[in-house]
């Protein structure tokens, strides 16, 4: 609990030190008054950045760098738009483990622990904070004895192949079984990049823009009979709402700003 | 030790759709009724209140709607040959805990099982012989014929307000609904949802093929309606977040819309919720049920007792309240002796994805049990002749709200991740839909409830232990059931498909369907059947055990309109015949 503790703090006092710009860094001495507002605007840019970059609560360093480089992976960036990594997905997977996700909250979690079949699902007596921590330590030790390195400094093309030889079971770890932990982490992924940017992952909405979907729901009593003409609109998340950012009819229902007015096309 | 409390007339053990149906009419004759619900209680406001209420992460993933594990799960196997193991995590189905029960949560599809359904083992043996139906299937008729619930059919339809298009309208076949369900006395209350894109298609293309789409009654109700107990149900406004969620118009019906409004109005009626009861208590003589013990939030327990144990929980927790209460007998598939526990039966559900290139069905958008269906294959709608396999499943396609963490259905092939996956995801989230089949399932000798000998609840007692795997008689259903959705699909001509029959083992993982049946089983032969037609205990005549656990096996349908006739065929035989001569009804 200490140990963790403590990295905690130093994972905290990075993640907020690499999300504050140097320009922002270097307004902490005295400014001419004329920039005053310039600044206080700078200022307040930063600040945002800041929040936005939540410290991790549970991942160490070493574990962040491990999920930054295989959600990269999973869901990478190009043409179509961000990938994982660029949507925030290690930092909701933190947010999970760190929540009640990660300590099987509202599970069941007695045991005897056998492992039992496939079709008796879930049986391990750790918690999915516990598989990370195992998981990605496991890995990097294969990837140590195997190239000489941890996962994240290895090329694309090494880290592809570890990826998939966990999913196809090629690779076996020592304290879990390496599909169920690829699993678990590809699960997680797809739910960091589409589920509600509250979870600090779909960082401006890149899963649902990919996608095309709404997010919030507006009333679709009228649009639902208009067959075959696609709804695009500017998807809409819970913050949006709470902050006053989307305007919401009487039933709190979002108002959606369509994203061209082809739309009827 | 036990705080023995004032006693009452009734009590109702959960406060979901059938507590809160059999409360509100119970106490509205006079009698004292307390709720006792374990989970909490939950309004549309403010617990279903937007925006916080379209969070896919929390309501989908996070199941905050549903039962809570970490008290009381069931354990599972396959076989009797297995040692079962506890369902760590919900998966396959989804028990809802809380005020409303698994009511708050549901898609709202509310059918009428088909007269067949009620009478499966007589009309196969007549029609087929008995060389058609499996050796260890322990089908069975239900002791109550469609024609006698009826009636309660048309009551619940009225008091949820269920949108629909009556097909067979006191004999005369109506052209727009289905033409194979029972003859109804009423029309639906209210007129059928809109049509989605999806469902359109489908239906262009079954009907062309000589069948007869109708619209899927639902509870999702297609205007303002005001019930029998002055209840007003909202209009569905098709915002995609229904079954998983609680709707914040208040438009999809449960308790919270359609009967609580009225019911806690009653000084006849007592709610306790964050109170879970762990055994209803017996004479010495176990022929009568004289109180029940429950703990509440504060860890204190009470005796409460009564003249009337309404068990009214979901399924599982039905049979396993009797189980650990010792009313009936223990279900044994060794000797196939008693019957608490006996014909636990599920769904066999299956579908057929059509991908399309350039076609957008604004998936995100719907209801839930917005679509258009076909029953031709349903029940014993058709020949089953040479098939090797009896009863059906209705089949339909609709729009009922993808989200996507759950629903981004990708061709087969496509890899699991990466560059190609992300590639199908994008393109096809809005460009696919299915046609999905409600596959029946029938009981076997093998397949039962009991109580596990090593796994415990919270309260230190033993969980329900679920012993099932799916038969030849559902695994041949289903291939040729989706075959012949799959043959609809080519008609409506997608660049690319999924065909989905349900193959294999059973597993306890994936989402499936709430649909868990049995275990308190209906009937007219107490060796058979734990309750009687009336959902009355053989053996302890004042407790009445309602619900899905009643049905002997299920039909290919959703169950929940079954299982609301069901409530009020057991209230009608509490308020005209067991309210004046209290004992065995049969």
């Amino acid at each position: 609990m200490k140990e963790s503790g403590r990295r905690n703090f130093l994972k905290s006092a990075a993640a907020l030190g690499a999300a504050i710009p140097a320009g922002a860094a270097a307004q902490s001495k005295p400014a001419p008054h004329a920039d005053h507002d310039k600044q206080h605007a700078q200022h307040m840019r930063a600040a945002t950045a800041a929040a936005q970059q939540r410290p991790y609560m549970f991942l160490s360093q070493t574990e962040v760098a491990f999920l930054d480089a295989a959600v990269s992976h999973l869901i990478p960036k190009d043409e179509l738009g961000p990938g994982a990594k660029e949507a925030g997905v290690t930092s909701f997977i933190d947010q999970q483990l760190f929540g009640g996700y990660g300590t099987m909250a509202k599970k069941y979690t007695q045991g005897p622990w056998p492992e039992g079949t496939p079709q008796q699902g879930y049986q391990s007596p750790l918690t999915p904070a516990a598989i990370y921590r195992a998981g990605i330590r496991d890995t990097n030790n294969y990837c140590r004895k195997t190239y000489g390195k941890p996962f994240d400094a290895l090329s694309r093309a090494q880290q592809d192949e570890v990826l998939k030889g966990l999913d196809g079971g090629k690779i076996e770890l020592e304290q879990v079984r390496a599909q169920f932990f690829f699993n678990m982490l590809l699960a997680n992924t797809v739910e960091g990049f589409f589920a509600d940017p509250v979870y600090g992952g779909n960082r401006d909405k890149a899963g649902w823009k990919l996608v095309g979907f709404p997010g919030v729901a507006a009333v679709y009593t009228t649009f639902i009979e208009k067959h075959g003409v696609p709804y695009r609109a500017q998807p809409v998340s819970i913050a949006d709402i709470t902050q006053k950012v989307a305007q919401v009819d009487e039933h709190g229902h979002a108002i959606h700003v369509m994203l061209d007015d082809k739309a009827g096309v | 030790m036990a705080t023995k409390l004032k006693p009452v007339d009734v009590v109702t053990i959960g406060v979901g759709l059938t507590g809160t149906i059999l409360a509100k009419e119970l106490a509205d004759t006079g009698l004292k009724v307390v709720g006792i619900e374990r989970g909490r209680w939950r309004d549309t406001d403010p617990d279903f209140a937007m925006p916080g209420v379209h969070d896919e992460l929390r309501y989908v993933r996070d199941k905050e709607l549903m039962q809570d594990l970490s008290k009381e799960t069931i354990t599972f196997r396959n076989a009797m040959s297995e040692t079962a193991l506890p369902m760590r995590q919900l998966g396959s189905f989804l028990p809802g805990e809380g005020v409303g029960g698994a009511a708050v949560h549901w898609g709202g599809l509310t059918w009428r099982f088909l007269p067949w359904d009620f009478e499966t083992k007589s009309k196969t043996l007549a029609r087929y012989g008995a060389k058609h139906v499996a050796e260890d299937c322990t089908l069975q008729d239900w002791g109550v014929t469609y024609e006698e619930l009826e009636p309660h059919f048309n009551r619940f339809e009225y008091l949820y307000g269920v949108s629909g298009k009556a097909g067979n309208l006191n004999g005369k076949i109506i052209p727009g609904g289905n033409p194979f369900e029972g003859a109804r006395s009423k029309e639906y209350p209210n007129p059928p949802l809109k049509t989605a894109y999806s469902s359109a298609l489908f239906a262009k293309a079954a009907q062309s093929m000589g069948y007869k789409p109708f619209p899927v009654p639902t509870a999702a109700n297609s205007r303002a309606y005001k019930n029998e107990y002055g209840a007003t149900i909202q209009a569905c406004v098709y915002c995609g977040y229904c079954q998983f969620f609680a709707c914040e118009m208040g438009a999809k019906a449960s308790p919270q819309t359609a009967v609580l409004p009225a019911l806690m109005k009653s000084p006849n009626f007592e709610l306790r919720t964050l109170c879970n009861v762990v055994k209803i208590n017996l004479d010495s003589e176990r022929k009568r049920a004289v109180s029940v013990t429950y703990v509440d939030s504060r860890g204190r327990e009470f005796e409460q007792p009564a003249e009337l144990v309404l068990l009214t929980s979901y399924v599982l927790n039905n049979a396993r309240l009797m189980l650990l209460s010792g009313i009936g007998r223990p279900y044994d598939p060794v000797a196939n002796t008693g019957t608490v526990g006996r014909n636990y039966a599920y769904q066999t559900p299956s579908s057929v994805t059509l991908f399309f290139e350039d076609r957008n069905f604004n998936s995100f958008m719907g209801a839930g049990g917005l679509g258009l269906a076909i029953d031709e294959f349903n029940g014993d709608n058709f020949d089953h002749s040479g098939l090797g396999f009896i009863g059906g499943g209705f089949m339909q396609a609709g729009s009922n709200g993808a989200r996507p963490i759950e629903v981004r259905p990708v061709p087969q092939g496509t890899p699991r991740w990466g560059s190609e996956w992300k590639k199908a995801v994008g393109k096809y989230f809005n460009r696919n839909f299915s046609i999905t089949i409600q596959g029946a399932c029938q009981s076997y000798r093998a397949n039962y409830l009991d109580l596990d000998p090593t796994y415990r609840d919270a309260y230190g007692l033993p969980l329900l232990r679920m012993t099932f795997d799916r038969h030849e008689n559902e695994t041949k259903m289903s291939a040729w059931l989706t075959n012949k959705a799959a043959e609809i699909a080519k008609a409506i001509g997608p660049a690319k498909m999924n065909v989905s029959p349900r193959t294999g083992k059973y597993t306890i993982v994936p989402y499936q369907s709430t649909h868990n049946t049995g275990g308190a089983v209906m009937g007219t032969d107490p060796q058979t059947s734990a309750v009687n037609k009336y959902l009355q205990s053989w053996d302890v005549p004042n407790v009445f055990v309602v619900g899905a656990s009643a049905f002997p096996q299920n039909g290919g349908y959703n169950p929940t309109g079954t299982v609301g006739a069901l409530t009020f065929q057991a209230l009608e035989a509490i308020k005209t015949k067991y309210s004046k001569r209290p004992g065995a009804l049969v």
